[in-house]
């Protein structure tokens, strides 16, 4: 991890203490480097099936276009919910813990959230967010996984130990996430039973057929318990926790509250992943006589009043401080809605975050939709979904940045989504918000070529040429370049005629344009 | 804790059954006869009648093709000139290095035939008189010894009893490992006369009588017999044999052997084992042996009464010929009680034989690459000795007390460290394999999925998996949880899967597709080859 070596790097090149967000430089001399991001944990929110995006956050700037897209199921511009950071979206009506969780400071957004050639299928794309691999690459092992596996190589021969005391990373259900499969094992704790998880929480035992195999039943269960080497520190942690603030009496929320039992009860464990099905919303994700109303809202109130709850909670019981939380779906889905009152498998979608220490910022702009939208028109990627487990890991984890490419395969950019606080290091920079047309082409739209000039600030900088439905079609730009405005052809006479969308990646910043052949 | 379950006491007594014959009868049978019920199989058998079923179980074998040299390597050759993929069982002994290679031979050779099993009860026949014969070959050493030990054990398992302890009395193996070479005139050694009657023929139950005075004549009687190395037999030194008379006691009906003062002393063994076998309790003692190791391990008044009295009797009146018993206790309607399902824990050796069978794994070529054939056998034998059954080498001349030692029994199997043994087993068998020399042996959850009535259904993939791996049912919930959380990723709807199964089905190339496939089944079955119930059988 090399985390001290890192900070001692960092500090020594810091010059502006105003980067610091008020915090004095100071401060951060004092604190124990060891110690950093140790007790850090992540919450991950799993989405699944597929969320609508464009009905989640809703874009004001474009909300005409959005309603033609979304005759069905638009909900109206007034009822949409404002946060502070932005006066271009509006949250789904539903979203009102959301809503106040922006206001305190404590959610930020990430804008259309994706990667390149995505995949339609559930099965795929949850594999591609899990495992972070590109598309066309397949790789049976868990971005989450490979991370703790880089402390923990021969996990878990010798496990629990002085040092790791405790499960290095909980599934809250059955089944670990394939986002916790390390190269050589899965780092997550195995619950081999949903029950016995509970019951070990709650200290209830499963019941048994009466019956001679329901005998030898019983003893084998026993022994799991026995061999579970975990149980005594997790019945343990579970106990000093008593008093638990009220959560909402759903599956999802009563996950999260043991996330935060265990939490508070001093558990070490890193990483603890949550799941809520049910977003593959194909029709009727609406009620046709109120749009604020339906499936997919009450998809997000569970959501958001779970997230409040557990963020309420934890502030309570003293741990907010070191709790950061993210969702993710596999995929969005598509611009233009269904005629059966839902949406398809599309591409991009917004990913939130929670926390104390998170950047409470709205990253990226509304997304492009068409005046009139084919039934394959989808979002195009702002972000890339690496790019913000980048940010967690180097932000919140505190890992070197040159082992980013370690875990996520590639070396992708973190942008600035958790404060500086976190790690006691100085993110390069500030979150910014971009207004400047950083990319345009001319002509067009265009016919045989199109000529493509772009601003960067210096270093890598990437431009991808996508279709319609997020497929790459060309990479005109992608290497090192001197800080100004640059001018690149682009020959597109293999293009199909239609709209394509022009992103250029330079570090953090990225922006997408619309152009047309 | 006989008590507490008395209520749902195993029923039905030893008349033929004539119930049901579906998966769920034949998986029980397959189970507790060879080692696992393969999909296979259990199709072969739902073909046949039940009658049909037990017959073929119980038809004659030929013998297996013997162990090889698997060890010979660029750095090390047989001393006595046994060539690279030879057999060594007639060879000179040669050093104790050859034999250890020998000895590896012989154990990967023996759970390889475990794996290789015809549709027959030869091979867990083998296994039960292992245990009840049980030899060390730490103890005894010589490889070969082993082999020949054990072609007694595959000739005699299901044939006569009483020629059984004959032969097991006089093998070289059992000479050396109970001491019956050193057993003199002069110089008696008991040791071997005290098993034979307390574990070999009549036991210690209440019904075994025979006095410290029967084992020292019985010792007598087989003074003399020692073991020719070079010809690997047992032969017989008059000098050394005690030519009095040996008198035996009241449980023996004062039986009085003859001592005879020739060549032909060996004789006195035929009359000790007439003698023996003329008591009843030995034909009792046999049985509920049988019982134990295919039944159940509880021995209550009932049991003993309706099922052992009677195949007992049996035993006797077929003058110990051993496949008439186990025919009748197989086709009983007790053996097929469902009270009687899943009531077992499977042994080591049942769980990792068990798995490569219901799996089907696939092994590669012995032509082409029999060392690593072999080696790979070898992981398979280390797997069962880290959970405790090192076969070949049962901790005692009792055997592993899982099979006898009351209350336990085969919860003995169970602690601490062997069940997360046997997890890591099963996680590791379905996620890298074993490799040997770049050869690999791995469950194919595809193929084992493809075996199923209806794959691309994900309830009936896994309750038609469950049915044929598990011998208890789990609750719906459970079912549902695991469809969801894992096949479906998450989703609600079942046609996620059938499309995803279909895709594969019509695209055979298409990795991609195989892939997702692949790591939702691998995942599937490590959740369920993890949970308790698949260590019941």
């Amino acid at each position: 991890m090399k985390r001290r070596d890192f900070i001692q790097n960092t500090f020594a090149g810091v010059v502006i203490p105003a980067l610091l967000n008020g915090v004095s430089f100071k401060a951060f001399g004092n604190v124990d480097e060891n110690a950093i991001g140790d007790e850090n944990v992540l919450v991950v929110v799993q989405l699944s099936g597929g969320n609508d995006g464009l009905n989640t956050v809703i874009p004001i700037d474009k909300y005409s276009l959005y309603q033609n897209a979304r005759t069905n199921i638009a909900i109206p511009k007034e009822k949409l919910l404002l946060i502070p950071q932005t006066d271009t979206l509006g949250l789904n009506p539903a979203m009102t813990s959301f809503q106040t969780m922006f206001k305190e400071g404590k959610a930020a957004l990430i804008q259309s959230a994706g990667y390149p050639n995505p995949n339609f299928s559930h099965f795929r794309a949850t594999d591609i967010w899990n495992s972070a691999s590109d598309s066309n690459v397949f790789v049976n092992n868990g971005w989450a996984g490979r991370y703790l596996a880089i402390e923990n190589p021969n996990y878990p021969i010798g496990y629990p130990s002085t040092k790791y005391p405790d499960p290095l990373a909980i599934q809250i259900g059955s089944v670990v996430n394939t986002a916790l499969q390390g190269p050589v094992q899965s780092m997550g704790m195995a619950i081999s039973n949903p029950a016995s998880f509970y019951n070990l929480i709650s200290n209830k035992v499963e019941t048994t057929p009466n019956t001679l195999a329901g005998k030898e039943l019983k003893f084998l269960r026993e022994v799991a318990n026995q061999t579970n080497l975990y149980a005594n520190s997790i019945k343990a942690a579970a106990a000093k926790v008593t008093k638990q603030a009220t959560y909402p009496n759903t599956s999802l929320a009563n996950q999260l509250k043991i996330v935060a039992q265990l939490i508070a009860g001093g558990l070490k464990t890193k990483v603890y992943y949550v799941s809520i099905g049910g977003f593959d919303t194909h029709s009727n994700q609406v009620n046709t006589s109120d749009t604020t109303t339906g499936t997919h809202a009450n998809l997000w109130k569970t959501v958001s009043d779970a997230i409040k709850a557990f963020s309420d909670d934890i502030t309570t019981l003293g741990v907010s401080k070191k709790v950061l939380g993210v969702t993710y779906s596999e995929f969005g889905r598509r611009v233009k809605s269904n005629a059966s009152g839902g949406t398809d498998h599309g591409a991009a979608a917004p990913m939130f975050m929670f926390g104390d220490l998170v950047n409470p910022v709205v990253l990226g702009k509304s997304p492009d939709i068409a005046a009139s939208p084919n039934t394959n028109d989808n979002l195009t990627m702002q972000y890339d979904f690496r790019s913000v487990y980048a940010s967690i890991l180097t932000q919140w984890f505190c890992l070197d940045q040159a082992y980013v490419d370690d875990v996520l395969l590639k070396d992708f950019q973190p942008l600035p989504l958790v404060q500086v606080q976190a790690c006691g290091k100085i993110t390069a920079n500030e979150p910014s918000i971009v207004s400047e047309e950083l990319i345009s082409n001319y002509p067009n739209p265009f016919a045989d070529s199109t000529t493509l000039t772009f601003q960067t600030k210096g270093g890598h900088t990437m431009i991808q040429i996508f279709d319609n439905v997020g497929r790459v079609i060309a990479m005109p730009v992608d290497g090192d370049f001197e800080p100004g405005s640059h001018e690149v052809f682009v020959d597109t006479r293999d293009f199909n005629s239609g709209m394509y969308f022009v992103r250029l990646q330079n570090g953090e910043i990225q922006q997408v344009r619309r152009m047309v052949k | 804790m006989s008590q507490h379950y008395s209520p749902t006491a195993i029923q039905g007594g030893i008349d033929e059954y004539k119930g049901e014959w579906k998966t769920t009868q034949i998986s029980h049978l397959l189970k507790r006869t060879m080692f696992g019920a393969s999909p296979d199989d259990i199709a072969y058998f739902q073909k046949k009648t039940i009658k049909q079923s037990i017959d073929e179980l119980l038809a004659s074998l030929p013998d297996p093709e013997p162990p090889l040299n698997f060890y010979e390597t660029a750095d090390y050759k047989d001393p006595q000139g046994i060539k690279f993929g030879e057999t060594w069982i007639k060879a000179i002994y040669g050093d104790g290095t050859v034999n250890s290679r020998r000895r590896a031979s012989f154990k990967y050779w023996w759970v390889m035939q475990m794996a290789n099993q015809k549709r027959n009860i030869h091979e867990k026949m083998v296994l039960f008189w292992h245990n009840h014969f049980a030899t060390e070959i730490n103890e005894f050493n010589d490889a070969r010894f082993a082999y020949l030990h054990n072609t007694v054990l595959r000739k005699y398992a299901l044939g006569n009893f009483k020629e059984f302890v004959k032969q097991i009395t006089l093998d070289p193996a059992m000479l050396r490992y109970l001491n019956g070479r050193l057993n003199t005139k002069n110089a008696p050694d008991e040791n071997y006369a005290r098993e034979l009657q307390e574990l070999f023929t009549v036991g210690k139950g209440s019904g075994s009588k025979y006095t410290e005075d029967d084992v020292k004549a019985a010792a007598r009687v087989l003074t003399g017999i020692g073991i020719n190395n070079d010809r690997m037999v047992y032969n017989f030194n008059v000098a050394n044999h005690d030519i009095t008379d040996k008198k035996f006691s009241s449980f023996y009906n004062n039986t009085v052997i003859k001592g005879i003062n020739n060549a032909t002393g060996i004789q006195e063994l035929d009359e000790m084992l007439t003698m023996i076998f003329a008591v009843e309790e030995v034909s009792k003692f046999i049985c509920r042996k049988f019982y134990q190791f295919f039944v159940y391990y509880d021995i209550t008044p009932a049991v003993e009464k309706d099922i052992i009295e009677p195949l007992a009797k049996i035993f006797r009146d077929s003058k110990y010929e051993i496949k008439p018993v186990i025919e009748k206790l197989l086709k009983s309607q007790h053996f097929f009680d469902a009270n009687v399902y899943g009531a077992m824990i499977k042994s080591p050796l049942d769980l990792v034989v068990g798995t490569l069978r219901e799996f089907s794994v696939v092994f590669p070529s012995p032509k082409d690459y029999l060392q690593e054939y072999y080696n790979l056998f070898g992981e398979m034998v280390r797997q069962g000795q880290i959970m405790q059954q090192d076969i070949g080498d049962p901790p005692n001349v009792a055997g592993w007390p899982a099979y006898y030692q009351e209350p336990m029994f085969y919860e003995i199997w169970i602690n601490s460290d062997t069940y997360p043994k046997r997890n890591q087993f099963t996680d590791t068998f379905i996620n890298s394999g074993f490799t040997k020399n770049g050869r690999r042996i791995q469950l194919d959850v595809v193929a084992f999925a493809k075996k199923m009535p209806v794959p691309n259904d994900p309830n009936k993939l896994i309750s038609e998996s469950l049915n044929i791996l598990y011998k208890i049912p789990v609750s719906d919930e459970l079912v549902q949880q695991v469809k969801k959380d894992i096949l479906l990723s998450g989703q609600s709807s079942d046609y996620y899967w059938t499309e995803l199964w279909d895709a594969m089905i019509s695209k055979p190339n298409d990795t991609n597709t195989l892939n997702m496939v692949t790591t939702r089944l691998r995942n599937l079955f490590k959740y369920l080859l993890a949970l308790p119930e698949y260590q019941l059988s």
